[in-house]
């Protein structure tokens, strides 16, 4: 141990403020109803005891190598970096995960917890489907009711996912509350919860909500950053010079950034939905445009009016059109360690057109949004630059949409 | 005692000295208008509310059901703002009543909390109750309280622990907001079964008057309610009424029939 120098030697040691838990700097907390307390309380220690239970730990691996189908791979694409400045870009495939993006990653885990917690039945919202989808199926394969709550609009523009979950026997629940989006279906889940919290687990399905989510849900997502770190450094012998992910309220970016935040040379790069430009007001790119509030339990940049109103987001990409962010991404943001920028709906389009031509991999429109952005990113490094892309899912699910931008729709096959 | 007027807890002990328990009636600002809702709790304190819940519209009001939700939603579209409230806090003064703002958290933490704090009580506000604030996450809202003498209305649940009602209702200052059963805002045709219960919780911990909400509509409620708790809170009931068919005066009309029907009720179930 060190010496413990003299007070007046070292007027520096003003006692250091202890960190608040759930607060990544001034963001996080738990600004919920207090009739949710108890059960934050009981979530936090049950993910708590649960990290070092082999029970749950070897049974979540099982999973993942067995049913995710983890790990995912890494793939290069050489034919569409040729589109970005010359820089080698390389896809982490979450993609290919069971039901097509990386949401089943926290999904199979939270399930898990919500046996262990006793409870019976699951709830989530879900904006394009795809945590809906990871949770009825889960839900499906651990024997859990199920309900997921979905914005009218999203319900529309992302039918397949709709009649996925059906199937999969969960109960879809259409919000036609606000702007009938994402924040819409989070409210009616959290009144959902707060009803029956008893015997529901509510699977909140990015890093935002009330501690214990935002940490919860990005240490179940870690996994995608530290298999792609060790696989990065096995095919290329460097660590990549940016890693760079969509970012609606989160969680594949904080899955992917994690495990680098402690490599400094290696910038961290989210982007969000620039919708149809920040001037035009319909977007998503709240670090762009917002200023720090509390929406859904979480202190966090927030797109708010003058009285502190939501401000309705939009995004050509369901998943993307949140109006707040995860708390970690506002603190490693504000702490200068990530960094943040928008691609526009078109730039979107054009990166997933693009992957879709020149490697024949259809993104979701999410993760097209982290292309357009590795576009970019590459122009401005220029071909000795190494870009890690967090491929967040598949655009199975977006064909309505790309179908309808693209003028694909045959008119006279209606 | 606020700076201003009656506070919350003189109004619980001069109802306890008439031997009965408060009334008290949550309208949010700005339904069906302004003034509209201005004049609905003009109405409120004529007919018996001894505290008015002013409540401030919200974008994403989490814990309100459809009715409360689509009057919020109504005065948002119809442009009400959040200084609009501090003019209807000032109104229910002037009509004799004691006001409280209702308010989730975001809109005042956005004013500023010291500020919303200076604001309310200059406008002769005796506190605020805070829906989705728990004390865990509001110092500065005790700080603030504290300079400007106002009341901290905080809620429980029947899902609190001991410990978290020992921890909430250390911090409240008035009384504390007793949800009477899980779930959200609006009319139920029972109030009764968790609601007693957590009243006896809550004074195993706290001498803390105890007010019972959510889910309260008829007089038969509110009177079996003044059996065992300090003050019956009335929400959605009001609203439902106010945003019913016919002009507005009918509906003022209404409004005051069924406040006057709660008022006799906390004047019959005293203990
Ligand atoms: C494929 C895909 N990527 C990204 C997201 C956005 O979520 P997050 O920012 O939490 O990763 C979604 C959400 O629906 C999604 O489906």
């Amino acid at each position: 141990m060190s010496e413990v120098p003299a007070p007046d030697e070292d007027t520096d040691l003003v006692p250091q403020e202890l960190p608040r838990p759930g607060r990544f700097g001034d963001f996080g907390g738990r600004y919920v109803p207090e009739a949710l307390v108890p059960a934050l309380e009981q979530l936090d220690e049950a993910r708590q005891k649960a990290a070092v239970d082999p029970e749950f730990t070897d049974e979540l691996a099982r999973l993942h190598a067995t049913y995710t189908g983890r790990p995912s791979i890494l793939t290069e694409v050489p034919r569409f970096a040729a589109h970005c400045g010359g820089a080698r870009v390389v896809l982490k495939r979450e993609d290919l995960n069971h039901t097509g993006s990386h949401k089943i990653n926290n999904v199979l885990a939270q399930a898990l917890i919500t046996k262990r917690m006793g409870k019976t039945r699951v709830i989530a919202e879900t904006g394009a489907g795809q945590h809906g989808v990871a949770t009825a199926t889960a839900a499906a394969l651990m024997g859990l009711d199920c309900t997921v709550y979905m914005g009218k609009v999203d319900t529309e523009r992302q039918a397949l996912n709709v009649a996925r979950m059906k199937i999969l026997g969960a109960e879809v629940v259409a919000v036609e509350h606000g702007s009938a989006t994402l924040k819409d279906a989070i409210n009616e889940a959290l009144r959902d919860w707060v009803t029956n919290v008893g015997t529901t687990h509510y699977v909140i399905g990015t890093v935002t909500g009330p501690h214990p989510f935002p940490e919860m849900v990005r240490d179940f997502h870690a996994v995608i950053g530290e298999e792609a770190r060790a696989q990065v450094l096995e095919l290329t012998g460097r660590l990549p010079d940016a890693v760079v992910a969509c970012v609606g309220g989160g969680s594949n970016a904080m899955g992917i950034f994690h495990r680098f935040v402690e490599d400094e040379g290696v910038r961290l790069v989210g982007v969000e939905a620039g919708g149809e430009g920040i001037e035009s007001g319909r977007h998503a790119a709240r670090f762009a445009s917002a200023s720090p509030g509390v929406l859904h339990g979480a202190m966090s940049y927030l797109m708010q009016d003058t009285d502190g109103q939501t401000v309705e987001s939009h995004s050509i990409s369901a998943g993307l059109d949140y109006p707040s962010v995860g708390p970690e991404h506002s603190y490693l943001r504000d702490i200068g360690r990530a960094e943040y920028r928008y691609a526009t709906d078109d730039q979107v389009m054009e990166a997933f057109s693009l992957l879709c031509r020149t490697e024949g991999i259809i993104p979701a429109l999410e993760s097209a949004h982290a292309l357009a952005g590795a576009v970019e990113l590459g122009r401005e490094l220029g071909p000795e630059a190494l870009l890690l892309v967090n491929l967040s899912g598949r655009g199975d699910k977006d064909m309505h949409t790309a179908a309808a931008y693209f003028g694909l729709v045959d008119e006279d096959a209606r | 005692m606020s700076a201003t007027g009656a506070g919350v807890e003189d109004v619980l002990l001069r109802c306890r000295a008439e031997g009965r328990v408060a009334l008290i009636g949550y309208l949010p600002v700005g339904y069906p208008s302004v003034e509209g809702s201005v004049a609905a709790m003009r109405v409120l304190v004529e007919a018996g509310c001894d505290i008015v819940e002013v409540g401030l519209a919200y974008s994403d009001p989490v814990i309100d059901g459809p009715v409360n939700q689509d009057a919020m939603a109504a005065a948002l579209e119809a442009g009400v703002r959040v200084d609009d409230a501090f003019d209807a806090v000032a109104a229910v003064r002037e009509a004799g009543a004691t006001p409280v703002v209702m308010s989730y958290w975001n809109l005042v933490l956005h004013r500023g909390v010291e500020r919303f704090a200076a604001d309310l009580a200059a406008a002769g506000g005796a506190g605020l109750i805070t829906p989705d604030l728990v004390p865990d996450e509001a110092d500065d809202w005790v700080a603030a309280s504290d300079r400007h003498g106002l009341d901290r209305i905080f809620l429980v649940a029947p899902s609190s622990t001991p410990e978290r009602l020992a921890r909430v209702t250390a911090a409240c200052r008035g009384f504390v907001y007793a949800a009477s059963t899980m779930g959200v805002t609006g009319a139920r045709s029972s109030v009764d079964g968790d609601a007693r219960g957590l009243v006896e919780r809550v004074r195993a911990v706290s001498d803390i008057p105890v007010c019972i909400g959510l889910g309260v509509s008829t007089r038969e409620q509110a009177a079996e309610i003044a059996g065992y708790a300090d003050g019956v809170i009335v929400g959605s009931a009001l609203v439902r009424t106010l945003g019913g068919d016919g002009e507005l005066d009918e509906r003022l009309e209404s409004l005051r029939t069924l406040t006057t029907a709660l008022a006799q009720g906390v004047r019959e179930g005293h203990r």
